[in-house]
């Protein structure tokens, strides 16, 4: 009796051990980035820093308006390419596909979640740029060649939150619907979809969360030019661009800049976490 | 000439014994019989029940030779029976009898089941259901009310909505009305007319049944299959469906499910027992209950089994 209390107690310390390490993780990230980020943007002056429109450290110019900018348009891109793609094959692959075309699927799709970023981006420079530059126009590297890429990028997320959302709608609403005449696609698309509506808004967020954040594919194809984008062929650099093209030579008042570009990234990042937060505890309340 | 004499017939069989007679139905009925020696038309049983007063009782949905294979197993077996229009029909039996795989049967939602066979022939106003009827149109005729409550998680007003938009109707000002009158119809109106627009997952478990009946009637069905619809719900929401029964069959032909033969003794003017696979006997539900001709079926409405 007495022996088995040691063991739980001793079981227990190593769980809160492990939790404590990650949640330290985050809390030294945090610690770090704002004290090194945060004087930056204070010598800066918070206004001047986020919408200030020049960047020219040689000169002590640090205005990131354009990577905001960037990211927001490259982000946004990957939206309109991604969701409703990723969207309509959760669908499909929740309450169309045979078992079968499952089986085969759904292996593609983790294997797309598992390719290296850096291959991604060796994808769109090498296809996805090329098709750009010789039929739509511009130099190819550009927001459109990002947000396509970054589109493909966060399909995985997608369509695996998406579905397991959709195949966790209860059997007795798609029931309720067929029962009342529903056919199989409007039993789907009206009651299915929008009774998984939280897990699959969920699904979307984490999705911005990965393409927000995403670095290597999109400086491959974004072109990185630090002004802000007049159309979808311009080239666009991003803030976790920035912060990887500089940071190798960057020191004193500009180093301190690029971190403070991070704390802004994480301050995005920090306001999708509390979205996703948010949705699934409306999910739940129903 | 001929045809407009089936067509009269079909409207106005009666339960009068007709054993011994012309088969009656449609001329594919009688095509059926003729190429089945083991037809045994469904009016025939009637005349067990023969000291009823005679009267004139359309049959709105009849079962031929039904007989239904899950996989291997034989769920159902030779089936005949019908059900008339403007009465309740109780179907009642131990668990795993039979009476909720022919209730879902009719309205086809077995199709559902993988491995699932059904042969024999299922009539609604004389055509069959398997192949002269599509399938959607099936069931906006034969609606369903299930075991347990399930309201989409939408607005009440889109609950009931769905149905009639599904069948077509978009105006805004039809719809209110058909969700009024149906909620009317329902019993519920008085409850919920002033939270339309709440979602439907905030009633409770018996105003959630109520709702599913009205669902099932805003697509104007001409037979309401209910699954047990009490069974999940407290004994005054199931005192007010089956009440609500007693009004519905004015315009609607019944088929319910019942564990409780109370409720069958209490609700329905026809009854039918089942037992492992089998319908053992159909009749009036004062015969069934007061004069069984079967010693299962005594033994069963007595409670000596269950």
């Amino acid at each position: 009796m007495h022996k088995l209390h040691i063991g739980e107690n001793l079981a227990r310390a190593l769980f809160i051990a492990a939790a404590g390490i990650s949640i330290l993780a985050v809390a030294i990230i945090c610690l770090f980035l704002f004290a090194n980020g945060v004087p930056a943007i204070g010598k800066n002056g918070l206004p001047d820093f986020l919408f200030g429109s020049t960047w020219r450290p040689a000169n002590d110019i640090y205005g990131i308006f354009p990577m905001i900018v960037g990211s927001i348009y490259v982000t946004a891109g990957a939206i309109l390419v991604g969701v409703p793609i990723g969207l309509l094959c959760a669908i499909y692959l929740s309450r169309f596909a045979s078992s079968k075309v499952e089986a085969f699927l759904k292996p593609g799709v983790e294997l797309l979640a598992g390719i290296p970023s850096v291959v991604y981006g060796f994808f769109g420079l090498v296809v996805i740029v090329p098709f750009i530059r010789e039929n739509i126009g511009g130099r190819g590297l550009s927001l459109l060649a990002a947000a396509v890429l970054l589109g493909i990028m966060i399909l995985p997320t997608i369509i695996t939150v998406a579905q397991s959302a959709l195949d966790a709608v209860p059997k007795k609403y798609y029931e309720g619907a067929l029962a009342l005449g529903a056919t199989h696609e409007r039993s789907v698309f009206r009651v299915l979809v929008p009774a998984a509506g939280s897990g699959i808004m969920a699904g979307i967020v984490l999705g911005i969360g990965r393409a927000i954040g995403e670095t290597m594919a999109v400086i491959m194809v974004a072109g990185n030019q630090v002004v802000m984008p007049n159309s979808i062929l311009d080239g666009v650099r991003t803030m976790t661009a920035n912060i990887v093209l500089e940071m190798g030579y960057a020191a004193g008042m500009h180093r301190e800049a690029l971190i403070a570009t991070g704390v802004v990234l994480f301050v995005f990042v920090l306001m999708l976490t509390v979205l996703f937060n948010l949705i699934k505890k409306r999910g739940e309340a129903k | 000439m001929t045809n407009s004499a089936v067509n009269t017939e079909t409207q106005l069989r009666t339960t009068e014994p007709v054993a011994g007679t012309v088969i009656p139905g449609t001329s594919a009925e009688r095509k059926e019989a003729a190429h089945n020696p083991a037809y045994i038309p469904a009016h025939v049983s009637s005349a067990e029940e023969g000291h009823e007063a005679p009267r004139i009782t359309p049959v709105k949905m009849s079962v031929f030779d039904l007989n239904l294979h899950y996989g291997d197993f034989h769920a159902l077996k030779n089936i005949n029976l019908e059900f008339r229009k403007n009465q309740v029909t109780a179907l009642i039996g131990p668990s795993g009898c039979g009476k909720s795989t022919l209730l879902k049967t009719l309205n086809r939602m077995n199709d559902l089941v993988e491995g699932c066979r059904v042969q024999g022939r299922i009539a609604l106003d004389g055509e069959d259901i398997y192949n002269d009827l599509d399938v959607n149109d099936l069931r906006r005729r034969v609606g369903m009310v299930f075991q347990q409550p399930n309201p989409f998680p939408m607005s009440i007003y889109d609950n009931i909505a769905f149905g009639p938009r599904t069948h077509g109707i978009k105006k805004r000002a039809q719809l209110d009305e058909i969700v009024e009158q149906s909620l009317r119809d329902a019993a519920i109106w008085d409850e919920l007319k002033d939270r339309l627009k709440k979602n439907a997952l905030s009633l409770s478990g018996g105003q959630q049944q109520r709702l599913c009946i009205a669902r099932a009637l805003a697509v104007r069905p001409e037979v309401l299959l209910m699954d047990e619809s009490t069974s999940a719900l407290d004994p005054i929401s199931t005192a007010k469906i089956e009440e609500l029964v007693g009004e519905l069959k004015k315009k609607y032909t019944v088929v319910m499910v019942t564990h409780n033969m109370l409720q069958a003794l209490r609700v329905s003017d026809r009854t039918a027992f089942f037992l492992l696979g089998e319908m053992v006997e159909a009749g009036s539900t004062d015969d069934i209950f007061t004069n069984p001709k079967d010693s299962r079926t005594a033994d069963y409405v007595a409670g000596r089994f269950g």
